[in-house]
């Protein structure tokens, strides 16, 4: 089976946790082929965070089932708001 | 409590008992009743008989947290309709202290005046060399000549000339004229009625009376508690302030940008809440900060400059995104010393920044040319030069003016920092508010983006409308009792919430009495009725042409909510004016 290729970005206090994104650079990752949002969280050790988390694939919301593909652009936020 | 009347063409004062339909009315939902009231609709918003009102909120004054909001309302030299504009900073907490319920701005004088309010009543002074002052010089020589903790609220050099996109400025608790009733020229109405500045000195008042304290104390303390345990109201908006948007609307391609031409902007990162953070804390500024006492959110901050001087406070993602993703500016500096002459100068950042991308565009300036835009505010719109006052007067009549047909406004109001057709809900708010394109009249962005409320997918048509009528409805209740909008983020998750504030006002008042209809349902009957006099009509409630024929390049998607499904927004709201009236003076 081969990998897919993710650009993954985070952000807010998220990249507190991922150091290497601080000033938002983005994560380039590998996941296996069929692989979903949920399983992306779950290799980020995201999964298990107490706070509901806003997943956006190619600048679409998109919820854990969704099955990801080569190339796709996630963004990660935690609750977040202003206006 | 007690009703200020201030007749500024005999420089007059008189104090009034609150007429009992107004008992249970605040902020928004009393101004709009004052200007319904009061206001010939067809009147000239910058002749002698349009008014100005101000209210705190219904809970200003007391323990309840975030209940600072201060409501300023008049009919619009902006837009022509009903206005209620709301700021932070610390003159709604004096007013409710000092015992006023509102304020009431009338005729015409000849000259400038000061209005100095205290629990004794109000005096009318010659403003003398405060006139030309800009908010900051005419904040300092205020404090110092009527004490450093007097709340006070100015208009700056736009507010004098007129202009439409002039705002009344608010001082925050360190004095700094860095909160303002923005939106819809509200500062125009107060220069055109000669008043300067408003001092409120709340020395040895009463304060406010809570007919039950300890039911008060316990449902103030319950909200205040979910407000912190809440993730985007204890932690989101305290660390990054409302900048913090920046990415994610970038992310979710609806970050209007080169004019609305574009929903990406390439220089995003550089302009985030997470870079301003940085930014802050590597230059010894402060990232948290509350706009007024008893703010628990405190999603202000302190911005300093490469040296290390302060430079501007409460830089906000509108501003940020108007002046930068808007203009294509991706300089942070350049942008918060906009913020800083917008305070100053004292007109609205958000109409301010779409007038530049409408006037790039139109060729006054290449896209992306932050020092020019800081040039022209000195220069031309500080000095009320005539390209100043054409920019002065908002993105409508800068893009007639330059022969632009991309012109980004509802009712001659600027559209914020969402792009219609990438967040349809916020896009039926600008659409059908009666104050013009506000997104704080209807949020919507919380349940399109941001997982707030539920979720209703942003880019269909789907649970659009209501989604915007139940915000609109919401978000007049909480305007009306000084609430910051920001609780919504509670509100609208926490079951327990909106009961807390109900008990809150119970106690207050030692009434009960249906919130939701009062202060919420009515208020929209007035201000739809108040427009529907002024001559608005169903074919003002559309979003410009553009946004039906030209798609959003990062999903391809137009505006495509049908007229008639916009009309249906608004339609319960609408009924005929005897009943209206009836209605609205139901106690």
């Amino acid at each position: 089976m081969k990998n897919l290729q993710l650009e993954v970005r985070l952000f807010a206090y998220l990249r507190e946790k991922f150091p290497e994104t601080l000033g938002g650079t983005p994560l380039f990752l590998e996941i296996a082929e069929g692989s979903t949002v949920n399983d992306l969280l779950i290799q980020l050790g995201l999964d298990q965070i107490d706070i509901p988390l806003i997943v956006m694939v190619n600048g679409v919301r998109e919820f854990d089932e969704k099955v990801l593909k080569d190339k796709d652009r996630v963004g990660i936020f935690p609750p977040i708001g202003g206006g | 409590m007690k009703i200020l009347r201030v007749n500024m063409s005999n420089l007059t004062i008189a104090t009034e008992n609150v007429p009992e339909k107004y008992y249970l009315l605040g902020g928004r939902a009393l101004t709009s009743r004052i200007i319904y009231d009061e206001v010939e609709a067809t009147c000239h918003p910058l002749g002698e008989n349009n008014k100005l009102a101000i209210a705190p909120g219904l809970l200003a004054g007391t323990p309840a947290p975030s209940s600072g909001r201060l409501s300023v309302g008049t009919k619009s030299p902006l837009t022509g309709t009903i206005k209620e504009s709301n700021a932070g900073g610390i003159a709604a907490q004096k007013l409710a202290r000092i015992g006023v319920k509102a304020v009431v701005i009338e005729g015409k004088a000849d000259g400038w005046y000061i209005l100095k309010l205290t629990g004794n009543g109000g005096e009318l002074i010659p403003a003398g060399d405060l006139v030309g002052k800009g908010n900051y010089d005419a904040g300092d020589i205020l404090r110092a000549e009527f004490g450093e903790k007097t709340a006070v609220m100015t208009i700056g050099q736009a507010g004098e000339a007129r202009m439409t996109a002039a705002s009344i400025a608010v001082a925050d608790m360190e004095g700094r004229p860095v909160r303002h009733c923005g939106r819809g020229g509200t500062g125009a109405v107060m220069g055109s009625k000669g008043l300067k500045a408003i001092v409120i000195d709340d020395t040895g008042a009463e304060g406010v009376e809570i007919k039950d304290k300890e039911k008060f104390k316990e449902a103030a303390q319950a909200f205040s508690k979910m407000l912190l345990a809440n993730p985007t109201c204890g932690q989101g908006l305290p660390t990054y302030g409302t900048a913090v948007l920046v990415n994610i609307l970038n992310e979710s391609g609806a970050l209007p940008t080169r004019n609305f031409q574009e929903g990406r902007f390439i220089g995003a990162e550089k302009i985030s809440g997470e870079f301003m953070y940085d930014t802050i804390v590597k230059r010894g500024g402060k990232p948290t900060h509350a706009c007024h006492p008893g703010c628990v959110m405190r999603c202000s901050q302190v911005y300093n400059d490469a040296d290390g001087n302060y430079l501007t406070a409460g830089f906000e993602y509108e501003t940020i995104w108007a002046f930068g993703a808007d203009c294509e500016v991706d300089d942070l500096d350049q942008i918060a010393m906009l913020d800083r002459l917008c305070d100053d100068i004292g007109v609205d950042t958000i109409e301010m920044g779409v007038t530049f991308g409408v006037a790039m565009e139109g060729g006054l300036l290449p896209f992306g040319d932050g020092e020019g835009m800081i040039r022209i505010m000195k220069e031309e719109v500080a000095k009320a030069t005539p390209l100043g006052r054409i920019l002065g007067q908002g993105a409508a009549v800068t893009g007639q003016v330059f022969g632009v047909t991309r012109v980004p406004v509802v009712k001659k109001q600027s559209i914020p920092a969402y792009d219609p057709r990438a967040v349809k809900g916020v896009a039926v708010t600008y659409a059908t508010t009666p104050m013009g394109a506000d997104h704080t009249a209807g949020y919507s962005v919380a349940t399109n983006i941001l997982k707030v409320g539920g979720f209703v997918d942003p880019l269909k048509k789907e649970g659009q409308v209501e989604l915007s009528r139940n915000l609109q409805i919401a978000t007049s209740v909480l305007d009306s009792m000084g609430l910051c909008l920001f609780v919504a983020f509670t509100v609208l998750d926490e079951a327990k919430a909106f009961p807390a504030i109900v008990d809150m006002l119970t106690a207050q008042y030692g009434v009960e009495f249906d919130v939701t209809e009062t202060l919420g349902v009515n208020n929209l009957k007035v201000e739809r009725a108040y427009n529907k006099r002024a001559g608005f009509t169903a074919a003002d409630d559309r979003l410009p042409e553009f946004f039906y024929k030209e798609p959003i390049n990062t999903h391809n998607v137009l505006f495509d909510i049908t007229n008639e499904e916009l009309d249906s927004t608004m339609a319960p709201f609408d009924m005929e004016e005897e009943v209206a009236e009836a209605a609205a003076t139901k106690e």
